[in-house]
């Protein structure tokens, strides 16, 4: 690591002055990431601001519109086991225990989860080019070996995916997100935070330099009925997604009132197709509805030689996890296969 | 000329790097004076006992347990969050040392390998680690039962399926994995960890 100082923040005021509106100002959280950017050079600090103090953004609260108010400081394992959200928002609990391990998720937090980097190899490697890491330098994965990469939004530039299990839930589950800055406060929509890599695939998402997330907020409704998260990768458990699925059902007469689906490992942000959400209303469930459904997702998608599999198991996945939330009760630890 | 800038690129080069002891900084420190102003005074209780530290930011618990503390039950295996051997429990919760920072767990309580067993009676894990042959190199174990104990404690597995899925996150490369989760199960169902 480099020659970094530290510093404590006990509140959100703190801290953004800490940060100072300057890129060489770190926050650290749990630190199961930047720790380990930090680690392999990708990521230099003239100071860390340590927020783990800050006690206003570290619960789960009702909020009076009916949804809930997740801490950015929360814990990711806290938020999976909270009953309420346990009981209301399952998906999200289901998706957050399919991320990493039993200690990572003691360590990480909300906030952060939404913070982290991607795993590409080259990104991590660097004595390769990566236009993420290193603007301008090329990318290394698209003629490389590409098979953990991006299959959708990609550019010439990045076909890097952003790894979180969390996110796809709360993408499906229409989250928004309030962030503190020395400008003041803001609120994002979930699918306007993270961003895709275009020309600057440097940045991942859409906080600006000194602006921090406070709180998650969720929507009242949760689909606790009808849900499943399904995550397909190399190894059983501890280890991020070829292709992971997020799908919240709303059923009414054996007919779908309302469909989320939300793609995860295949894509710079989690992967939803309004169009196929549409499509599905007042459809009865069945292989041939949830086939076009994939289908209309699966648009425009495009392997790179490694990765090519991933469009052909990404519409198994969603057919496959659109029948599992039709029987939630079917779930397996850590969002392996069933039925 | 040549010579300072030799002098300070080695400078920078050795405060660069982590693995580095205080000890060994402050016998480079003697002849290349550096600025301590960067140390941390940082008080760690680690099982059950008080030590005062003086640390710099980017010291990482594990490389504090094993070189400030001296305490080498927990194992440094990849250094980046990928297998668990670093497992230590803070404030009751299993974590892993090698992401964490020690100038963030200023005042917290630590349990390492060394403080699991009460005195010289082995902790019901140790011992059904023993009975079940849960290892074969044992470089890997001091990160099992500590992540065991925290997952114990923490109450979310019922099942042999979920113990798997919940000791995921610490890799056995001789694969004694099915010893370790017998292990688990044994003390588990005997009820003898509370």
């Amino acid at each position: 690591m480099n020659n970094f100082s530290y510093t404590k923040a006990a509140t959100t005021d703190e801290a953004i002055s800490g940060l100072n509106g300057d890129i060489r100002n770190k926050i650290i959280a749990g630190g199961t990431n930047i720790t380990d950017l930090l680690k392999y050079f990708i990521t230099k600090a003239d100071k860390l601001v340590d927020i783990n103090s800050i006690t206003e953004n570290n619960s789960i609260q009702r909020l009076n519109n009916g949804g809930v108010r997740l801490g950015a400081l929360h814990t990711n394992a806290d938020t999976a086991y909270d009953p309420i959200i346990e009981e209301r928002y399952p998906l999200l609990s289901k998706a957050i225990l399919a991320g990493a391990s039993a200690q990572i998720r003691n360590m990480a937090t909300n906030g952060g989860n939404l913070m982290q980097r991607t795993r590409c190899y080259y990104f991590y490697d660097i004595n390769t080019p990566c236009n993420k890491r290193d603007p301008g330098s090329g990318c290394s994965a698209i003629n490389g070996y590409n098979r953990i990469h991006a299959i959708l939004g990609q550019s010439e530039n990045c076909i890097a995916v952003f790894p979180s299990d969390m996110c796809v839930a709360l993408a499906a589950l229409n989250a928004t997100i309030n962030i503190s800055g020395p400008d003041g406060d803001r609120i994002l929509a979930f699918a306007e935070f993270h961003r895709l890599p275009g020309d600057t695939p440097n940045i991942d998402n859409n906080l600006k330099h000194g602006e921090i997330i406070t709180s998650i907020d969720l929507p009242e409704k949760g689909f606790p009925e009808n849900y499943s998260y399904l995550k397909l990768r190399d190894r059983n458990s501890y280890s991020f997604a070829l292709v992971s699925v997020a799908t919240a059902f709303d059923l009414e007469n054996n007919k779908i009132k309302e469909a989320r689906i939300a793609l995860g490992g295949v894509a710079h942000k989690p992967w939803r197709v309004l169009e196929a959400e549409t499509f599905l209303e007042d459809k009865e469930p069945n292989t041939e509805t949830f086939s076009a459904a994939a289908k209309i997702i699966l648009q425009g998608a495009k392997g790179y030689e490694h990765n090519d599999f991933k469009i052909e198991l990404a519409k198994r996945a969603i057919i496959r996890n659109c029948f599992m939330a039709l029987n939630p009760e079917t779930q397996r630890p850590g969002a392996k296969p069933s039925l | 000329m040549i010579l300072q800038r030799t002098i300070r690129a080695l400078k920078e080069e050795l405060f660069y790097c982590n693995h580095f002891s205080k000890r060994t900084i402050s016998s480079i420190q003697k002849y290349f004076p550096m600025d301590t102003k960067a140390m941390h005074q940082t008080t760690l209780k680690v099982n059950g006992r008080d030590y005062h530290l003086e640390l710099l930011p980017w010291t990482s618990l594990l490389d504090t347990l094993r070189e400030e503390i001296h305490l080498t039950g927990t194992k440094k295996g990849c250094d980046h969050g990928q297998c668990g051997a670093c497992t230590v429990i803070v404030d009751g919760k299993r974590i892993l040392s090698c992401l964490t920072l020690s100038v963030m767990k200023d005042g917290s309580e630590i349990t390492t390998i060394e403080g699991i067993a009460d005195g010289e009676n082995l902790h019901p894990l140790q011992k059904a680690f023993i009975e079940c042959d849960a290892f074969q190199c044992g470089y890997c174990t001091p990160g099992q039962i500590c992540s065991a104990v925290g997952m114990l404690k923490e109450g979310k597995a019922n099942t042999r399926e979920e113990v798997q899925e919940l000791m995921s996150g610490n890799l056995c490369r001789c694969g004694a994995n099915k010893g370790i989760i017998d292990a688990i199960m044994q003390v588990k169902e005997g009820g003898s960890h509370e």
